[in-house]
């Protein structure tokens, strides 16, 4: 298991600085940083080569990566046009999008483990097909549409709750939006349970459990979900960076400054250092949620042993 | 094997009058989408306390279908049971309520599966999965179920039983995990146990000694067995009784060593006949010409017919019934005279 992880941990390595380096490449190529800093106004060509030269803009491109990595590595994300520390902006917009996310994933296993378990159990009956049909609907509707309506919906019509998230985000104004950015996931969890739990139903394990004369009760959560969940909670964590990714719609719709709402100022403006440390974390984010479901799934299903 | 030889020890109890088991007029059909298949049409039999009853037939003739009826554990839908009585010590089973039911199953009657490897629960420990029979039925804490766990496997003679309580089923040979599967049954020492082909996904080696197991606890307890098999080989050296099974019907109840000697039905005589014998090496081994029947339909009168060598028209309309051989024998054909004499 040991060695298993630090393979993993040196695996991520290049995949690190790969996709690091494409995204700094590709923020190079939305235009002249520096013009973008001087905005509307022509920059004074002095000063231009002098911010250029304190900027390493000068440099080669994998040279002023290189650097800019360094600088990341000692914690210095840079300094975003409006003098901001980029770390500072993180410290406020990651906790925010963390919260949002978990307000999603929670949501996904109430509620899609619960219906899919609901369906997966009468499989054809009428309870199924509605779930099925709802889900296949909800997998059909956008996110911004979704989120538009629900907005309307919630916020507007029948008032129940503020239509958008005040700077701090408490967890209450949070839940809206969390069901939005884990809505389509959750008919993808929904599906996946039924479908885990419908084949499993019929395992010769699940007959001995009830020769053992157990509760049915038991069955289900002992024996069937062990089993059926395996596949469900893969999914779920390969899908934590999936979700903190597309918060970048939802933190829009409901105005939260969170990652989401930074990634999307930042490349408006062309704000390249924002743009680059907040995607850096992100991939951080993505390959640390990956290793832990692999992991996840070794604790899971003992058979899966990883040498 | 001498051990199951030998006259059966009688109990120092006395006794209870009727049998154990006493299966009446079972009739169990699944309501499939392109029709009804008969599955179990009518059967009886009987099982008293330490007695063996091999129940022997192909795959499809309702040989597990009885036995999964027996138990309560049929998938439902598709199948029903549809008529007939289960009486289990005096109480007749199917006219229990669900929860009545599932205190029987495990506790009183246990059930042991053919293929250990899928019957087993592959993510939960055996040490979990033999201690939950304590935490269930005898509301034992987790700890003092998984001491009774470790006791269970010493038992069914696990090498060493305590470090390996924690291990997965995929971490035992087959031969174990088929003495877990046992030691699962026996867990409650209950008063009948149903054993569907428990040695048919083993090797023959590994089969002796596994029956040899069950026969020995089985006796130990004073046990009811229903050895469900295919096998002639395993059912000569443990059963007391047998009783052949066809498309859902029993066509043959004897004691053991008279069916051998002399089978009163041609389908008997067709099973006995295409054992392989090492006395005939090289001449083709004999087979029962066609396959065993649809049961979504079954062939009108004796449902054997259109494989019998003995049929005439009276086997095409009339279905025969039970007839009475010798105390203790019956045959399903209306020819078992001929059949017993025919040599």
């Amino acid at each position: 298991m040991g060695r298993y992880v630090i393979r993993r941990l040196l695996q991520m390595i290049p995949v690190f600085i790969g996709s690091t380096f494409l995204i700094f490449f590709m923020v190079f190529a939305l235009g002249d940083p520096v013009a973008a800093l001087f905005g509307d106004r022509a920059p004074d060509p002095a000063t231009a080569a002098q911010i250029r030269k304190d900027l390493f803009l000068d440099e080669p491109l994998w040279k002023q990566y290189l650097h800019y990595m360094s600088l990341t590595f000692r914690g210095d994300f840079g300094t975003a046009f409006n003098g901001q520390q980029v770390t500072e902006l993180m410290a406020d917009a990651w906790p925010i999008t963390v919260r949002l996310t978990l307000v999603a994933i929670a949501f996904e296993i109430l509620i899609g483990i619960t219906l899919g378990v609901l369906s997966g159990l009468r499989r054809g009956r009428a309870v199924d097909t509605t779930v099925l049909v709802l889900t296949l609907v909800v997998i059909s509707i956008p996110t911004f549409v979704s989120g538009y309506v629900l907005q309307y919906l919630c916020g507007v019509k029948w008032n129940t709750v503020s239509p958008t998230v005040s700077p701090e985000a408490p967890l209450n104004e949070l839940l809206l939006p969390g069901v939005v950015v884990g809505l389509v996931s959750l008919a993808y969890v929904t599906r996946l349970t039924r479908t885990s739990v419908a084949e499993n139903v019929r395992a010769d394990y699940v007959r001995t459990a009830l020769a053992k004369g157990l509760p049915r009760r038991r069955i289900i959560t002992r024996h069937l979900l062990r089993n059926s969940l395996i596949p469900v909670v893969t999914f779920i964590g390969t899908d934590i960076g999936g979700l903190m990714g597309g918060a970048l719609v939802t933190e829009r719709i409901f105005n939260i400054h969170g990652v989401g709402y930074q990634l999307y100022q930042g490349v408006l403006r062309q704000n390249s250092p924002t743009v680059v440390g907040f995607v850096t974390i992100l991939v951080i984010v993505f390959l640390v949620a990956n290793l832990i479901v692999d992991l996840l799934y070794a604790v899971l299903d003992p058979r899966i042993r990883y040498a | 094997m001498t051990l199951v030889n030998e006259p059966i020890p009688q109990p120092a109890t006395p006794a209870p009058a009727g049998p154990l088991l006493d299966v009446r007029d079972l009739h169990v059909e699944f309501r499939m989408r392109d029709g009804v298949a008969h599955a179990v049409n009518g059967v009886s039999y009987s099982v008293r306390a330490g007695e063996t009853l091999a129940v022997l037939g192909e795959s499809g003739s309702g040989k597990s279908v009885t036995a999964q009826a027996i138990m309560g554990i049929l998938d439902s839908p598709p199948g029903y049971v549809t008529g007939g009585q289960v009486l289990f010590q005096g109480r007749d089973l199917l006219t229990l309520g669900r929860e009545e039911r599932r205190k029987v199953r495990g506790a009183h009657m246990a059930m042991i599966f053919q293929d250990a490897l899928s019957a087993l629960n592959p993510v939960v420990s055996v040490g979990a999965q033999l201690g939950e029979m304590y935490e269930v039925h005898r509301g034992m804490s987790r700890r003092s179920a998984r001491k009774k766990a470790v006791e269970l496997m010493e038992r069914v003679r696990i090498p060493a039983a305590r470090t390996r309580v924690g291990d997965y089923p995929h971490q035992f040979s087959g031969g174990m995990r088929q003495r877990i599967m046992i030691a699962m049954a026996m867990a409650l020492e209950p008063d009948l146990i149903i054993a569907d082909e428990p040695t048919t996904a083993l090797d023959v080696t590994v089969q002796a000694q596994v029956m040899e197991l069950l026969a020995e606890l089985q006796h130990e307890l004073n046990m009811g067995l229903i050895l469900i098999t295919h096998d002639l080989g395993v059912v000569a050296d443990v059963a007391d009784t047998i009783a052949v099974m066809y498309a859902g019907r029993i066509v043959e109840t004897a004691p053991v060593h008279e069916i051998y000697r002399a089978p009163a039905h041609p389908y008997t005589r067709g099973l006995l006949d295409s054992i392989p014998r090492v006395d005939q090496k090289g001449q083709e081994l004999y087979a029962i010409k066609g396959l065993p029947p649809n049961l979504m339909h079954i062939p009108s009168g004796c449902p054997f017919h259109p494989r019998c060598p003995r049929a005439r028209d009276i086997c095409r309309k009339d279905h025969p019934p039970l007839y009475d051989v010798a105390p203790g024998r019956a045959s399903a054909c209306h020819f078992w005279e001929e059949t017993l004499n025919d040599e």
